[in-house]
């Protein structure tokens, strides 16, 4: 070899050093790798850790989606590929009730925002089957001001239906919005009641109407 | 029990005084500061601690041998300020392990009894979990959390109870981080610690394993964090592993530098 090309050589490799260094998906690159050997490293504990489980309960319980995973990954500050990502898989389904019906009756909302109920498995606190499931809103909204119990983990909703109107449109964007909160904010900390059907179609309409209803506490 | 009956009652003596105005809302929170102050000076944890403390050094087990020369990390018998560095990689089983699969290991390995007969109805009142791990956790208050998690073992569990920490799933799409990840929240009325933050994670961590005034009996952290799981909709991860005890290492090296006033006093 001459000393020409271990010139050349050396030259090279400054070039290619320079390139990685000033490349701006290196770094990027390389975190990503990091969050998938550690996702990896969770998932594996996970199954270790959760031994008494059936396949199904294991898919719907414990198995995450995309926008799960994504938002665990980004915790809940997705970078805007990744939101782009979440709110296009979001917005693919809704389903609506069968009458097409999306103001519903704000009493059972109220019952449904009320209760915290239902779901719970295991074998310490296991919920009778077929328990009615509650969406507890009180635990994270302020919702009608005589329930003074109420959680400040989401924004108060009290005269939600005051301000926005019970419309079509505006029946349309909240029954959305409970249904499946991704579809307009990337990560939102609320449960999608919809799209995970831990509510029915009519039950999501009953809480639009508990919101919008002009009779609902929520508007008093 | 009275207890809860009396807490109910202040819980709506407070609710109505609210109402009624913020100067005698004042006087309810006094009575209610003043009600936890009473249970502070004879916590009923404290029959649990003696229980724990007789049932460590009676001979039980086929090796009819006590627990006395159980190694909770600081040596053979060394029970002070053992709790507060807990969960620590261990040689001899190399594992990460916090108090209680601790003490599960030593009613093994010194008593000779089974892991199902150690861990037969865990989380029932009388199982002796509790008792033991009151007793252990006792034998620290006064004590720093010191949990560093510096032996590549537990850095790496660090990192995995981090990342599950913030790992969402089930039909709620919850993770811890959804309740305890911000200040000042609140699920109804009750007051949630961000387990994210250092302060948050010191105030909290301070006072586990705790009595439960709502339930009358002591909560260990593995009962506390499982309930935590059950109330996220997901399945009850096993008693003693691993994705518990990696939430427990990321919750006790975030409190790390508080002094431990274990047994705690909780709703």
């Amino acid at each position: 070899m001459t000393a020409g090309t271990v010139r050349l050589g050396w030259m090279a490799a400054v070039v290619v050093a320079g390139f990685i260094a000033v490349w701006p998906g290196a770094a990027a690159d390389e975190q990503a790798d990091a969050h998938a050997a550690t996702d990896a490293a969770v998932e594996a504990l996970m199954r270790k850790s959760f031994t008494n489980v059936t396949p199904a309960q294991w898919r719907s319980r414990v198995e995450q989606d995309e926008v799960q995973q994504l938002c665990s990954r980004y915790r809940n500050d997705p970078p805007p590929e990744a939101a782009k990502r979440i709110l296009e898989l979001s917005n693919r389904e809704f389903r609506y009730p069968a009458n097409g019906e999306l103001l519903g009756d704000w009493r059972k909302g109220e019952q449904l925002a009320s209760s915290g109920k239902g779901g719970h498995i295991g074998t310490i606190q296991p919920d009778p089957p077929g328990r009615k499931r509650g969406a507890n809103c009180y635990a994270c909204h302020a919702l009608a001001p005589s329930e003074l119990s109420a959680g400040n983990l989401g924004p108060s909703l009290t005269g939600y239906g005051k301000l926005h109107g019970a419309s079509a449109d505006s029946a349309r964007r909240v029954y959305q919005k409970i249904y499946n909160a991704q579809a307009f904010y990337a990560c939102s900390q609320m449960p999608r009641f919809g799209h995970n059907e831990w509510l029915t179609p009519e039950e999501v309409a009953d809480a639009v109407a508990f919101l919008l209803d002009p009779d609902s506490p929520v508007n008093q | 029990m009275s207890f809860d009956r009396t807490l109910t009652a202040l819980i709506a003596a407070c609710v109505a005084l609210c109402i009624a105005g913020g100067a005698l809302a004042q006087d309810t929170m006094d009575e209610i500061i003043r009600y936890r102050e009473m249970l502070a000076e004879a916590n009923p944890a404290e029959l649990l601690e003696l229980e724990g403390e007789a049932l460590w050094s009676m001979p039980r087990g086929p090796k009819n041998a006590t627990l006395e020369q159980c190694d909770l990390g600081l040596g053979p018998g060394v029970l002070r300020g053992a709790y507060a560095q807990l969960p620590r990689y261990f040689e001899d089983t190399g594992k990460v392990q916090d108090a209680e699969s601790r003490i599960v290991t030593c009613i093994m390995e010194l008593q000779g009894l089974s892991r199902e007969e150690a861990t037969r109805g865990w989380y029932e009142p009388g199982s002796g979990n509790e008792a033991l791990v009151t007793f252990v956790a006792t034998q620290s208050r006064g004590e720093k959390i010191h949990v560093p998690a510096t032996h590549p073992e537990e850095a790496e569990l660090y990192k995995i109870g981090e990342a599950l920490f913030y790992r969402r799933a089930g039909p709620l799409d919850f993770a811890c981080s959804t309740c305890h990840g911000l200040d000042d929240r609140r699920i109804r009325l009750q007051e949630l610690p961000n387990l994210s933050s250092q302060q948050g994670a010191q105030a909290s961590m301070s006072q586990w394993p705790a009595y439960r005034v709502s339930q009358g009996v002591v909560w260990t952290m593995q009962r506390r964090l499982i309930d935590c799981i059950r109330q996220m909709r997901w399945p009850e991860p096993e008693f003693l592993s691993d994705v518990v005890i990696a939430l427990e290492l990321y919750m006790q090296n975030k409190a790390s530098g508080v002094v431990s006033e274990a047994p705690g006093i909780k709703r």
